[in-house]
């Protein structure tokens, strides 16, 4: 009986797939957000696990294997991407210095996202005098060259991880607080956020139970993306020695500190740059696919 | 539309003001200047006597008025390291930084443009995936890196070009690119999807149908109305780009703002530093306005926002 049914076609045009089995089937049809989670998932257990995956310890120094080459241009596996200029391992480097691209794009993000959301929400959500504030003050934040305000910070205050993070976290939140700004405009005139305030929902019940699950899509994209920016502009301020501090295995750094070299050992600024270059494109593609997914009728 | 540019004017002279004052306001970041200036070794009189010869016993709002007031007549101070006037620096090195963002955003403009129609043409083709493709790896790559690579490339290996220095034209061609790729993704996009909303048009068939030639209704028709918010779009990134030449400007050691800025912040020149944050907000303030009023110019709509 049951396969009679089945097998009827009017039966069949109803039980079309739920909204989550089309949104699953997206997501695995969606090479870009495959790649991408992949290479980011990659990188994160690569950076969890780094002391159990890195050959040496990324610090120790050693005259006798000064600039070593890797393993494919005539180097031994002992070291399989060389040594540097004070003859630690660079792939042990490179193991380390995930953990601090990563950390550093993780924290700035959801520091810059708290921000950025709090001010958006608040300026779609209340509108007039609320809005035209923050409004105002993206406008100020977007006409701060961001290199320059964050580097001449980071030398006033001195250049650590803490320094870098919290400057970045200060200085990115504008796309959150546009992005957020717009989506809370679009729902907040939708019917069920007035059904909510009808039957007495409190303003903060409102925003966090009725606004906030709904632009929750768009900030993971965002989320995603300015990981991306922060992850580049760590690289960018160390790499101009103002970022994080030597030895810290950061990407950024070792480019910097290959630079001395790069007339005869090219490989030494190759190498932390491609991995960087992978994992923000990695981050990108993914934040690009999600925003496909989530919110197919936005895909450009 | 005179209403809207006041209003815009005011909101360009405010956001002028309100970044002049966090720039100033750096210098308090530190703690206390005048020990900063007088050097580790100073003794508690030497340091009192450069607070009162720089007046930073005062208020400090009675010092950012002072500052801003001699900065709106053209005079940032004195710079702590060349002993100079900060202003004449700067001008001397401005020059270099206004070829160099030029160069970038025309470079950007000539490449990303034509890539843009070429994808909107055949959407989905080989090329446009090319160009998507392009355009999501060049937002990945980190241009301090991109220019090394290029020194490696064309000065090292192949003698081309000079790997740094001012002195000729040739020491402007890698900047240029690594400047201005960084502004194609975005024109590149804009170009693809308004040449596709574009091309979709009702007087687009129209042309089609009285028999104009295809290259006739792509330019004519379709890429100067598409082109519209691309221009804007491209004076936006060109304030972005001038703040973003400290990066390029530092690799290729191209004696510009942004190298001056990079100098003074190792310097701790903090006269001069705040000079150039001003001068780089001031540059995006201006265009991000004149983009606004060309917006507003050609299209009445977006004046009542």
């Amino acid at each position: 009986m049951t396969d009679m049914q089945l097998n009827d076609p009017l039966l069949e045009e109803h039980v079309g797939p739920t909204p989550r089995q089309l949104l699953i089937r997206r997501t695995f049809g969606h090479q870009g957000l495959i790649i991408g989670t992949s290479i980011v998932a990659l990188m994160v257990l690569i950076a969890i696990f780094a002391p159990l995956l890195a050959p040496h310890d990324p610090y120790a120094q050693s005259l006798m294997y000064r600039m070593k080459p890797p393993v494919f241009l005539g180097g031994t596996w002992e070291f399989p991407l060389g040594t540097d200029h004070l003859g630690r391992d660079y792939l042990s480097r490179l193991i380390y210095g995930a953990r601090v691209s990563l950390l550093i794009g993780l924290v700035a993000a959801l520091i810059s996202g708290v921000i950025g959301t709090a001010l958006g929400v608040a300026a779609g959500y209340f509108g007039g005098k609320v809005d035209a504030v923050v409004t105002f003050l993206i406008n100020v934040r977007l006409a701060m060259p961001v290199v320059l305000v964050a580097l001449a910070v980071v030398a006033i205050l001195g250049g650590s991880l803490q320094v870098v993070i919290c400057v970045l976290g200060l200085l990115l939140w504008d796309r959150f607080a546009v992005v957020m700004r717009a989506s809370t405009l679009q729902i907040r005139g939708r019917e069920y956020v007035s059904a909510a305030r009808a039957i007495g929902a409190s303003t903060p019940r409102l925003i966090l139970s009725e606004i906030m699950p709904n632009i929750a899509n768009n900030l993971i994209v965002i989320v995603t993306l300015e990981m991306a920016h922060a992850i580049l502009l760590e690289a960018a301020l160390s790499f101009l020695g103002l970022g994080v501090q030597p030895p810290t295995p950061s990407w950024g750094l070792m480019v910097s500190e290959g630079k001395q070299m790069m007339l005869f050992e090219p490989w030494l600024v190759l190498i932390p740059g491609v991995v960087l270059f992978f994992l923000v494109l990695a981050i990108n593609l993914m934040g690009d696919g999600l925003r496909d997914v989530t919110a197919p009728e936005n895909r450009s | 539309m005179l209403h809207f540019i006041l209003k815009r004017l005011l909101l360009a002279v405010l956001v002028a003001g309100t970044v002049s004052f966090i720039s100033f306001s750096l210098m308090f970041l530190s703690g206390d200047p005048a020990a900063a200036l007088a050097g580790e070794t100073a003794s508690g009189e030497d340091v009192e006597a450069i607070r009162v010869l720089y007046g930073f016993d005062r208020p400090m709002l009675v010092q950012y008025a002072e500052w801003l007031g001699a900065a709106v007549t053209g005079d940032f101070g004195e710079s702590y390291y060349f002993k100079l006037p900060v202003a004449s620096l700067i001008a001397e090195r401005l020059s270099v930084t206004m070829i160099l963002g030029v160069c970038g955003i025309s470079f950007a403009l000539l490449t990303a443009v034509p890539l843009g129609v070429i994808a909107a043409i055949r959407p989905n083709s080989l090329i446009d995936r090319a160009a998507l493709f392009l355009s999501v790896a060049g937002q990945a790559m980190p241009s301090f890196w991109f220019g090394l690579i290029l020194i490696v490339v064309f000065a090292i290996k192949l003698g081309w070009l000079p790997a740094s220095g001012t002195s000729s034209w040739q020491n402007f061609v890698m900047p240029t690119i690594v400047l201005g790729y960084y502004a194609m993704p975005a024109i590149m996009r804009l170009t693809r999807a308004g040449m596709l909303d574009v091309l979709s048009s009702e007087y687009i068939r129209t042309a089609r149908a009285k028999g104009a030639s295809e290259a006739r209704v792509l330019f004519k028709h379709a890429l100067r109305n598409a082109i519209i918010p691309v221009v804007s779009l491209a004076a936006v990134q060109m304030g972005f780009m001038l703040g973003g030449s400290i990066v390029v400007e530092s690799v290729f050691a191209l004696h510009g703002a942004g190298y001056l800025a990079w100098e003074s912040i190792g310097r701790n020149d903090l006269p001069t530093v705040q000079a150039l944050i001003l001068i780089f907000s001031m540059f995006y303030i201006v265009f991000t306005f004149l983009s606004d009023v060309l917006n507003a110019w050609l299209d009445p709509r977006m004046r009542s926002s």
